[in-house]
């Protein structure tokens, strides 16, 4: 599904980087130098802001355990998910080292990964 | 290996008068860290992704210089990748960084001096804001004299973009080589990474239960309403949040 659409110009990719991704991203940067003194940090407005941000960044990081592009994509999604999970209870156990987190994950997918080719 | 990346404060000299170019290229020095590397093995994961997904060297590149974040650049990528139009990916995107406005307005007051520090100064330096570079600059500015702050972000913001942009460069180019395992454990990496350091991040209860009400949300509103699934996750899992967690700290007030 990759490819055709957004081919159709070799420019097109360039606007929408540059608008939807550079403006849309770099906007925020500037608002927040400017708005920094201004706005309370722990302000209703704010809190709700940083929850659908949250939520967001949540949905894509799921979407990329459970969706993932490329050949992630052939290995059984449970194996992805306890790869997840596995790095998540490592970091917490480790007092919230990410590296720690990053690591189990790791380890647990090509382990799992090498074990699910023998058997299967 | 695991140097805490406090250590290089401990290493500046003591002996505090110093040019800003000092303390831009002992920023720059201290961005030899753990987080640095594995922001850029997340980036690496990114560089197989946007191969994958069919983009090109330059725009893989530009994406990593011109947004410099990687949740944005991910969304972007799927954007770019489902042929969404300009508007709806550029919503998507800016409500993936909108955690940048908070993340620069709690930095900014910190490497003010104020009075003295011309605005466009503080624009350039917020381009580096980014969770990394965030957590650093939170955790190591406060030791150093004010004066110093700006040139000091700045130069391991530069250092670190500048290393991981490289970097980013070779994996798109080496990635097709790769085995298949290496090449699928990188593109885990970055989930993996967001799923720590996004958690690590969150400061108020909030904050978290966000996080868990968004990673529910998103696969189901990507089966059953692709496309602008992102944007629905945000607003829907995040207003709900929001509004949950005042009820269930006591009514709304």
């Amino acid at each position: 599904m990759s490819g055709d659409v957004m081919m159709d110009t070799w420019w097109w990719p360039y606007v929408m980087i540059l608008v939807a991704g550079w403006l849309a991203t770099d906007v925020w940067r500037w608002i927040g130098v400017f708005a920094s003194g201004r706005l309370r940090e722990d302000s209703e407005l704010l809190i709700w802001v940083r929850c659908v941000a949250t939520a967001l960044v949540a949905g894509l990081i799921s979407k990329l355990i459970l969706f993932p592009q490329g050949i992630l994509g052939e290995t059984p999604m449970w194996l992805r998910i306890a790869a997840a999970c596995a790095g998540f209870g490592a970091f917490f156990l480790s007092r919230q080292k990410v590296i720690v987190g990053v690591l189990a994950a790791e380890a647990f997918l090509i382990g799992g990964w090498w074990l699910v080719d023998r058997v299967g | 290996m695991t140097v805490p990346e406090g250590t290089e404060q401990s290493n500046l000299p003591e002996d505090p008068p110093k040019s800003g170019r000092e303390w831009f290229l002992l920023g720059a020095r201290a961005a030899i860290s753990i987080p640095a590397l594995i922001l850029t093995a997340a980036f690496v994961g990114f560089a197989g992704l946007a191969r994958e997904t069919g983009l090109s060297l330059a725009e893989t590149l530009a994406m990593t210089g011109f947004i410099w974040a990687l949740p944005s650049i991910v969304v972007l990528t799927g954007a770019l990748s489902s042929g969404m139009g300009l508007i709806p990916a550029s919503i998507a995107v800016a409500l993936a960084s909108v955690r940048l406005m908070p993340m620069t307005m709690a930095l900014m007051p910190m490497v003010k001096v104020p009075g003295k520090t011309k605005n466009w100064h503080l624009l350039i330096a917020s381009h580096f804001v980014a969770v990394t570079a965030w957590v650093f600059a939170m955790r190591t500015l406060p030791e150093l004299p004010r004066e110093a702050r700006l040139p000091y972000f700045t130069g391991f913001g530069s250092a670190v973009t500048s290393f991981v942009f490289c970097m980013t460069g070779i994996a798109y180019l080496a990635v097709e080589r790769l085995p298949d395992v290496v090449a699928g454990a990188l593109v885990l990496l970055t989930p993996v990474y967001f799923l720590c350091s996004l958690w690590g991040a969150a400061r108020l209860n909030v904050d978290k239960a966000a996080m868990v009400v968004g990673l529910v949300l998103g696969p189901l509103f990507f089966l059953y309403l692709p496309g602008l699934d992102l944007l629905w996750t945000g607003l829907i899992g995040g207003t709900v949040t929001f509004f949950g967690m005042k009820i269930f700290r006591g009514g709304l007030s």
